[in-house]
């Protein structure tokens, strides 16, 4: 699937006369010069669109057309050429975008790549991209580039040092005076590497782990487990768990109780981002501790944050995406302005200058200042951790007034303190 | 770290987790156990219902259990249907029927899903009841509404099929058809129309069955998917088309895992089921309930 924007750019009329003239009257080298002067920049990407990963890819691709909007409508980049998207549908399968980002290169000949959303369809080409020596932004990949060690791929993500995740939400749960940590997980790639971060954190901090388990992919019912992790009494239970098991597992928590020894639940549990899972488990949500990425409290707001969320709110209902679109939607945004900056500053197309631009400078986006680290990663992590607080049950709109996810982590966009032992926030 | 309250607590959830595996299993007891017919799509089919069931609470703010009694003879005349259509296209052309008619509710299966994702889109969907997120304190244990629902469901599911198999004329004519298609030619009935029948049967129950799904745990497009290994072993564990005998397959099935869920740790849980399965067919080839051939 492709889509294209073009609009003849805005110069004089006089001047376009002049211009055309003597083109036209210049040798077929001047007319072909002509022509690459006014075609569209063509910014290729794939993106899953139906699978496992489309709600996420249709909400993160409408983020990126907003953008791609409101930049052509200032008039374009590089003296009005218009920007346009090439993409394509990955399907969710990491078996589908080699062929397609090839595609992009060779046949298309698109003249930027951003990454599709997601670490599975982003793995397989980034050695082709490394090979190719093209510039790549990522979205929302977790450590992709980690052993790759492309020097051209920025990934949008607030992700930061891998170890950050498990820190940020063990300091929150040590200041509440827990001494033992309890660890359930996914038996799932992603949730490993969260699990294995988590342990080398508390190793470090010599905080004992009570109860570590991974459970199996379709687990049905987790009353047993949360009753044998309520029995080893932890102070911080850190679930890394995805969508389908955040559910049954708050359920059996809200039913079976995990102790009052309990200060914070949660911390990397997939899902809890997305508006129609937080809509299902509604009142399961409260007291829960989980990492985020964006949230509408007052400290999230930078120049065109707001600007940006009225567009989305409108086209995310003809588009049928994620009503809310915190999650993804304004890093999809976000990709765009740091290209649109870079392209600005360095005056043309030239990848080496443009990776150059953007691994020396922070860039000032609508999810704040961005500056990356050589591997291409943040420097700094501004991954959230947020506290749910007052949730009622089957109510979308309560999640866009601030105050549902009190943000507890990091310092600079703290909106509120931790209420702790989790029992007592959960009421 | 063993003790003997949370060994109780294991058995006593696990006998509920297996009555609900006994639930969504009945069905394919019936259509896999008794006729004979690859059933694969017998988890989709039911993932259909759950969704038939969250459509009727969430619009008509009808009760999970209700809306799945009122989906039942929906999903009976679904049953005949499709039994008509893969009898025409599979059943009826020859002896390797059986592998190509896998691949017919294979390609069944995936046009449920595919129609599901379409209608309802990729999330995750659940129902809301009185029942769902509350527990009922036994002394230590906490046992959860939800649970009880589907043992009481399975029990009363149990008791109503095997009596029907039992009792009514049309019953043992099913049972007649699943022992020996040809007698029962040779004294003038269609055993094409019994097992059409009994198809729409064992389809009518997923309705209730679908019901239990969403009531027990949220439910996505592809969720039948995860049911395929549990409910097939389960009905080949009990002996095909005994219905009681499904019901204490479930049980042991969901016992054992909960048991080495709390005790021994998760990973190993789907291990312990399968080994559980191969341990007694091992022993018992045709299954714990089933007759000897």
């Amino acid at each position: 699937m492709s889509k294209k924007v073009s609009k003849p750019r805005s110069i004089s009329r006089r001047r376009l006369l002049a211009t055309a003239g003597a083109a036209l009257a210049a040798s077929p080298l001047g007319v072909d010069l002509l022509q690459a002067q006014q075609a569209p920049i063509r910014i290729g990407m794939s993106m899953p669109q139906t699978g496992g990963l489309a709600g996420g890819g249709k909400a993160s691709l409408l983020g990126i057309e907003i953008w791609r909007d409101d930049v052509n409508a200032k008039g374009g980049l590089l003296g009005g050429r218009k920007v346009e998207l090439v993409v394509y549908d990955d399907k969710s399968s990491a078996a589908e975008t080699p062929a397609i980002y090839s595609k992009l290169i060779d046949v298309d000949k698109v003249d930027l790549l951003f990454a599709p959303y997601a670490t599975v369809p982003t793995a397989p080409i980034m050695p082709m991209v490394k090979q190719r020596g093209l510039l790549l932004i990522g979205n929302f990949s977790f450590q992709v580039n980690s052993k790759i060690g492309h020097d051209m791929w920025f990934n949008n993500a607030p992700w930061g040092p891998p170890d950050s995740w498990a820190a940020s939400f063990l300091d929150i749960g040590q200041k509440a005076g827990g001494k033992s940590m309890a660890l359930l997980t996914a038996d799932q790639e992603f949730a490993q590497n969260l699990a294995k971060t988590a342990r080398e954190v508390a190793a470090k901090r010599t905080l004992p782990i009570v109860f570590d388990q991974a459970y199996p992919p379709n687990t049905v019912e987790f009353s047993s487990i949360i009753r044998a992790l309520k029995a080893t009494k932890p102070d911080i239970v850190y679930v890394a768990s995805y969508p389908p098991d955040s559910a049954g597992i708050l359920r059996a928590v809200n039913e079976i109780g995990v102790g009052d020894s309990v200060k914070v639940f949660g911390g990397g549990m997939v899902g809890l981002q997305f508006g129609a899972v937080m809509e299902n488990m509604g009142s399961l949500l409260n007291g829960v501790v989980n990492y985020n990425s964006w949230l509408p409290e007052k400290s999230m707001y930078f120049e065109g944050t707001k600007e940006f969320f009225d567009k989305y709110t409108k086209r995310a209902v003809e588009a049928k995406v994620d009503p809310l679109g915190y999650y993804l939607a304004p890093f999809g945004y976000a990709s765009g302005q740091l290209i649109e900056q870079a392209i600005k500053k360095v005056g043309s197309l030239d990848q080496k200058a443009l990776a150059k631009y953007l691994r020396e400078n922070t860039h000032n986006t609508i999810v704040g200042a961005i500056a990356f680290s050589p591997d291409g990663e943040r420097k700094e992590t501004a991954v959230l951790q947020a506290q749910f607080r007052g949730v009622v049950d089957k109510n979308m709109e309560q999640f866009r007034s601030s105050g549902k996810q009190v943000i507890l982590f990091p310092e600079n966009l703290k909106s509120g303190e931790l209420v702790a032992p989790f029992e007592a926030a959960r009421k | 770290m063993f003790s003997l309250d949370l060994l109780l607590d294991a058995v006593v959830i696990g006998v509920l987790l297996g009555c609900f595996y006994g639930a969504v299993s009945l069905g394919l007891s019936v259509s896999f156990g008794l006729l004979d017919v690859p059933h694969v799509a017998h988890p989709a089919f039911l993932v259909l219902a759950s969704y038939a069931v969250y459509f009727l609470n969430e619009n008509y703010a009808v009760d999970p259990l209700v809306a799945g009694i009122l989906i039942t003879p929906v999903f009976f005349l679904f049953g005949l249907a499709t039994y008509r259509l893969y009898y025409e296209t599979f059943e009826k052309r020859g002896s390797d029927a059986g592998v190509r008619g896998i691949a017919f509710f294979f390609g069944v299966a995936f046009i449920i899903e595919v129609l599901i994702i379409l209608q309802f889109g990729v999330d995750q969907r659940s129902v809301t009841a009185d029942y769902i997120g509350k527990a009922w304190r036994l002394g230590d244990i906490r046992i959860p509404y939800r649970l009880l629902v589907a043992f009481a469901i399975a029990t009363a599911l149990t008791v109503l099929l095997t009596l029907y198999l039992s009792r009514t004329f049309m019953g043992r004519a099913i049972r007649a058809v699943a022992q020996d298609q040809e007698a029962l030619r040779l004294m003038g009935t269609n055993p094409v129309k019994i097992k059409q029948w009994a198809f729409g049967i064992a389809t009518a129950v997923l309705g209730i069955a679908g019901a239990l799904l969403i009531i027990v745990a949220p439910v996505d497009p592809t969720l039948g998917r995860a049911y395929i290994g549990r409910t097939f072993c389960v009905v080949v564990m009990a002996g095909l088309g005994s219905m009681s005998g499904t019901l204490v397959a479930a049980i042991i099935l969901g016992v054992a895992e909960s048991i080495v869920l709390t005790m021994f740790g998760a990973s190993w849980a789907p291990a312990i089921s399968f080994a559980i399965l191969l341990g007694i067919l091992a022993v018992r080839p045709q299954g714990l309930f089933g007759r000897r051939p």
